[in-house]
């Protein structure tokens, strides 16, 4: 390193510090960068997310055909489900499907298997609750018949579970083939 | 302060009280007016307005959620450190580690003693007012000192070691900057300097000669030091010390010595005012004495809070110096030049003992001009940032 006179020293410190200075004012006249979380944004942070975006878990029970691929899935073993299958008509009636949210880790290991996309994650973010007990999402209240998927290119006919399936189907897609870079 | 009790005394109102316990009494009434109704609010409102400046100039917005902008954070920060539990260390040493924060805010609050407000509201004009505030304020040092000890806590000891060497060293440069001002006005009180400024710029002190204009920024430098600020907060460093000597503080205690810390800035702010930017100063333009008190008042406010905000963009924008740099600027630097100062203005007396005008003026144009100057480098900076965050958008830096 050069070594610097005692003067020019003292000019160098006077002006860096000046100059430094400037610097710092002039942040003042700048906007903050700042988010202001969770109250003054124009747009909810959940609304500017993206599509594949791993918040909590949601079960689409009308699509959801019971096949329990994603319990077996789940590494950690936070979804429960019961069905079984009704031997009159060839149905599966679901009893139960609990996803446990405090367990769940949001690897989306669960939503890829899925057929038809009716588990999947959401935007939704904030969880915070006052027990474990009520992170437990339970989305069978009274048994439900499962979904069960057109044989061959068969269009579904009830418009509202047709919304849902395209849904689901696309957030299938974009899930098994986004990630992997084959 | 004496001229109203004495009118009060010769009016009747104490018959029968010795005259100098009607003064200490007035001394004490006044004084706590001066502690709770000033001093503690303005160190309270500075932690906000701090904390606001920065986040500005770090490109953060800062507190702003308790009352309309933020600004009734400094309490509830207040209220809150007051609600904690006073925790003393197991192996601290009870009665020092109890008494440092006072000692602290001692010596703090006997500065306020001799700093002037308004012509007529100061607690005592001390003919040694100088010498006054510069002693009660090595008073901190004590306590720091003893704070770092009974801590029992290496980072405690050293830092209050460091600022222990840190207050001595720096008293040097900024005693030795004061003592033209003394010089140039012969006398130490406080309210004897202001008085022979007047309220126009180029009356200041600051102007008076070129030395004074140097010791002005050597003065402000080692009062800085002095009251452990960034970029000489090494008693304190975060990185190196924990919290230095306050580590093992908590509650009110802790409180005292941060109270202490930001309302010293007033201090370092009013002294530079009253020695160097003429104080309370204004046009006399009333024979109302309340209302030209109160706008010497307001005067004198701005000017010295200017520095306090002036030591908060300080503190924003220059990093914390090393140890060996610290004695090396105090020693290598500061004093020198202050001694430079001191006998500078001395022959500069002798040879012109009414002041040289052309040279005030000169002085006050280039104070002006560096303004200006520096009005045009923050539009520089202004500009070449929009510049840079167009090019971040257009330009990929890693093709």
């Amino acid at each position: 390193m050069r070594k610097k006179g005692y003067f020019r020293n003292i000019a160098d410190t006077c002006w860096t510090i000046f100059d430094g200075m400037a610097v710092t004012m002039s942040h003042v006249f700048r906007k903050p960068v700042t988010v202001q979380y969770p109250d003054r944004m124009p747009v909810r942070v959940q609304d500017q997310l993206p599509f594949r975006y791993r918040g909590i878990l949601e079960v689409d029970l009308e699509i959801c055909t019971g096949c329990l691929a994603c319990e077996r899935a789940c590494p950690i073993d936070c979804i429960v489900i019961e069905a079984k299958k009704d031997m009159k008509t060839k149905e599966m009636i679901l009893s139960r499907f609990d996803i446990d949210m405090a367990k769940c880790m949001y690897c989306g290991l669960c939503s890829e298997p899925c057929p038809t996309g009716s588990i999947h994650h959401t935007p939704e973010f904030e969880g915070a609750d006052f027990s474990l007990e009520s992170l437990v999402r339970r989305f069978v209240k009274d048994p439900v018949v499962a979904y069960k998927v057109k044989k061959g290119d068969q269009p579904e006919t009830d418009p509202e579970t047709a919304m849902l399936l395209e849904r689901g189907l696309r957030y299938v897609n974009e899930f098994a083939s986004g990630g992997e870079a084959e | 302060m004496q001229d109203f009790l004495d009118s009060l005394i010769a009016g009747g109102s104490f018959a029968g009280i010795p005259r100098d316990l009607v003064y200490a009494g007035g001394m004490l009434v006044f004084g706590l007016i001066v502690v709770f109704g000033f001093v503690l609010n303005v160190s309270g409102a500075t932690t906000f307005v701090e904390r606001r400046v920065w986040g500005r100039m770090h490109n953060r917005v800062g507190p702003n959620r308790v009352g309309p902008q933020g600004i009734l954070q400094w309490l509830v920060d207040g209220i809150k450190l007051l609600m904690k539990e006073d925790i003393v260390p197991a192996d601290a040493d009870p009665p020092l580690f109890k008494l440092a924060p006072y000692v602290v805010i001692m010596g703090f609050v006997a500065a306020f003693v001799a700093v002037p407000f308004s012509s007529a509201l100061i607690v005592a004009d001390l003919d040694v007012g100088l010498l006054f505030i510069t002693s009660v304020t090595a008073l901190v040092v004590v306590g720091i000192l003893m704070a770092g000890w009974s801590s029992n806590n290496k980072w405690s000891l050293i830092g209050g070691i460091r600022s222990a060497a840190q207050i001595v060293s720096y008293e040097i440069p900024a005693g030795i900057s004061l003592l033209p001002i003394v010089m140039i006005a012969g006398t130490l009180s406080t309210q004897g300097i202001i008085s022979q400024q007047g309220w126009a710029p180029w009356t200041w002190f600051l102007f008076y000669n070129p030395f004074t204009f140097v010791g002005f920024f050597v003065f402000f430098t080692a009062a800085l030091a002095e009251g452990n600020r960034t970029p000489f907060d090494l008693p304190e460093a975060e990185s190196e010390l924990v919290a230095g000597f306050v580590t093992e503080y908590s509650g009110v205690r802790y409180l005292m010595f941060f109270m202490a810390e930001w309302g010293n800035l007033y201090i370092i702010g009013a002294l530079v005012t009253l020695m160097f930017l003429g104080g309370w100063q204004v046009p006399h333009f009333t024979d109302v004495a309340v209302v030209q008190n109160a706008a010497q008042f307001l005067c004198f406010f701005l000017k010295a809070y200017g520095w306090v905000l002036i030591a908060m963009w300080v503190r924003a924008t220059l990093p914390r110096v090393r140890v060996d740099q610290l004695m090396s600027i105090c020693w290598k630097f500061l004093v020198p030049i202050a001694f430079v100062n001191l006998i500078g203005t001395a022959v500069w007396m002798v040879l012109f003992p009414e002041g040289l005008w052309p040279v005030r003026i000169l002085l006050f144009a280039l104070g002006t001009a560096v303004i200006l100057y520096f009005c045009g480098r923050v539009i520089f900076h202004l500009r070449r940032a929009q510049v840079r965050q167009r090019g971040l958008f257009t330009a990929n830096p890693l093709s």
